[in-house]
């Protein structure tokens, strides 16, 4: 199989968070009690059903009121589903492109062709990878430079044949390190956004899990932005946060609360447009139901702008963005 | 100095600051030498000995680099607001209020307009001194601005950066201001207008990454820090000490990041001589 692609997943024990464990204990008594009963001639569907109600009111309960940094750790959660689980599950034909031309092929950036609908689309996304080996791969979905550059050069191939583009953000920020300094990480960054700002095609930017910094929105400036409901976006990671404002690494909660970085906190500050609601329990939980309803959302979103006129999307896109900032003039 | 009677922010008369000692003469904090103090700000505060160039506010920057008495601030106020009442050690607002006492400014940002030997010319600066000249709304605004500024009267625009990149006591908003001032770059580039970014120490961060780096020329000060990710975040993630050097403007020409080096005294100079060219 093709780095990043997984048919679903199977949650072993260490795939929960404490947060869930009310929830975990009560699925295990249940199916401690089906074992148990099975093939005896005890009969406790009546006590079996109980559970289960429980357990559903449980998990609305727990899986609604989640605090942001709960959320945060359901973004980064080791098995939720990536770019090419949605690419599989979303899309047809999808023809992988590769490298910038310039340096190498960074595989924390995937990029492609693929149908959607009967829609001809580019695809643009960070990659985490799905295990060790991936993982050092992809860089654990953190670009330098040449993956932004990759990302370019597509969009500008997008952009030549009139194609819309969709683009999956799951980072936790730009690559910390000499080599993406040498070759200019910022400048790449600061491209992207200069370009992507006035490309004549519509965009639509998903947040699919972690949008971290400028790291995520070098390919994250659009027409339309959708989040996930536990995807997170950020100026700068939690933990960053708190090391430089709380000189602590203790501080994490308290940072996540205050960054403002939960889909519904950035639909109020109006940084995105949409939130596309996860399975109970969050994406990992159902990787089917998930794409379905990220299906059914970008759908939308795409039918909205796919045929606005160029030149009004593009001043659309201005004003979007010129609008954003919260300051008083006199 | 007219512009200094025209707006309230240059009517205060400078205090000490923390970072330039009272007295006549200074140590220099690079290599030990002796200054005078008169001296040494003549040179621009740059130290002669070992041409370690201090940080200026974005006063001084202004009178380094334009025609006396030329510039004239943007006739709009911006100001600050805590408005995801962010609460570290301190408030937001707090550290607003005390940034603003320290640098009698409203946010860490001054934009007008101005001659620069002759040539007129829109001009953004920033200043350091300022929560670290962090991007929040209100200098994202006030560059977006002063970039709209340059297309509507045709002039040239020069960005002077100093900052430790976005704001993070306005969350995201902070980061949308790198999308916000790179699409006005944009459009100035539609326009054929040309732009100087002049990084000096330090660029970094979410500055680095947005309009810094979308210079038409891009100039760097002597030995300035610039980079994305600060040389702490670096050494943390790759475990091991950075290179001398790392990160210094000299280093960023070296690997085609910029188009050339120049020291403070010659600053004024140079930029004029560019000026010169794309005015022809």
């Amino acid at each position: 199989m093709p780095i990043g692609s997984s048919r679903g997943v199977r949650l072993l024990d260490n795939d929960y968070f404490d947060f869930e464990q009310p929830i975990i204990e009560l699925e295990k008594r249940i199916e401690e009690l089906s074992k148990f009963t099975s093939g005896k001639k005890i009969d406790i569907q009546e006590e079996i059903k109980r559970l289960e109600t429980k357990i559903k009111r449980l998990k609305k309960e727990i899986y609604t009121n989640l605090t942001p940094w709960q959320r945060v750790k359901i973004a980064r959660h080791p098995k939720r589903p990536g770019i090419m689980d949605y690419i599989s599950r979303i899309f047809t034909n999808f023809i992988e492109l590769h490298g910038d031309r310039t340096f190498s092929d960074d595989r924390a950036i995937v990029a492609g062709l693929a149908e959607f609908d009967s829609n001809s689309v580019v695809i643009i996304g960070h990659q985490k990878g799905k295990d060790a080996k991936e993982n050092i791969a992809c860089n654990f979905g953190m670009p330098h430079p040449e993956g932004y550059r990759k990302a370019l050069r597509v969009m500008n191939l997008a952009e030549k044949f009139g194609k819309p583009i969709l683009t999956f953000i799951d980072t936790p920020g730009a690559y910390p390190g000499i080599a993406a300094e040498e070759r200019g990480q910022g400048e790449a960054i600061a491209r992207n956004l200069l370009r992507l700002s006035r490309l004549k095609v519509p965009i639509i930017a998903i947040l699919i899990g972690e949008g971290g910094s400028g790291g995520a929105l070098a390919i994250g400036v659009g027409d339309k932005i959708i989040m996930l409901e536990n995807a997170i976006y950020s100026v700068i990671s939690p933990e960053g946060c708190a090391a430089i404002l709380w000189k602590s690494n203790e501080k994490v909660e308290e940072s996540a609360n205050n960054l403002s970085l939960t889909a519904k906190d950035l639909l109020e500050l109006e940084i995105i447009d949409d939130i596309i609601p996860e399975p109970l329990g969050g994406a990992h939980r159902d990787y089917d139901g998930m794409a379905q309803r990220l299906k059914k959302g970008i759908q939308t979103h795409l039918e909205e702008i796919r045929n606005v006129p160029i030149d009004e999307l593009i001043s659309n896109r201005y004003k979007k963005y010129r609008r954003m900032g919260r300051y008083i003039e006199e | 100095m007219v512009w200094f009677k025209k707006t309230r922010y240059a009517t205060i008369t400078p205090k000490d600051r923390k970072d330039v000692p009272s007295g006549l003469w200074i140590k220099c904090e690079a290599c030990n030498e002796l200054l005078y103090k008169r001296e040494w700000k003549r040179n621009l505060k740059v130290c002669p000995k070992c041409n370690y160039h201090y940080k200026m506010t974005a006063r001084e920057r202004i009178d380094s680099i334009l025609d006396e008495g030329s510039f004239v601030k943007s006739d709009f106020t911006l100001k600050p607001i805590d408005f995801l009442k962010f609460k570290d050690t301190k408030t937001y607002e707090e550290r607003l209020i005390e940034a603003q006492k320290k640098t009698e400014l409203f946010d860490a940002v001054v934009t007008g307009e101005g001659k620069l030997l002759g040539h007129p010319v829109v001009l953004g600066v920033m200043d350091f001194a300022f929560m670290g000249g962090s991007m929040g709304s209100v200098v994202g605004e006030e560059i977006t601005r002063a970039i709209e500024m340059a297309i509507e009267k045709r002039y040239p625009l020069i960005i002077i950066s100093s900052s430790g990149g976005a704001r993070m006591q306005e969350g995201v908003i902070s980061l949308m201001q790198m999308a916000k001032t790179s699409q006005a770059v944009a459009r100035l580039n539609e326009e054929g207008l040309l732009y100087i970014s002049v990084l000096t120490n330090p660029t970094t961060g979410g500055v680095t990454a947005s309009f810094a780096f979308l210079g038409d020329i891009i100039i760097a000060e002597a030995h300035a820090l610039i980079g994305f990710a600060g040389p702490r975040v670096i050494e943390q993630t790759i475990r091991q000490k950075l290179p001398n050097g790392f990160q210094r403007a000299e280093f960023m020409l070296e690997h085609g990041l910029i188009d050339m080096v120049v020291n403070r005294i010659e600053l004024r100079k140079r930029i004029g001589e560019i000026l010169n060219f794309f005015a022809k």
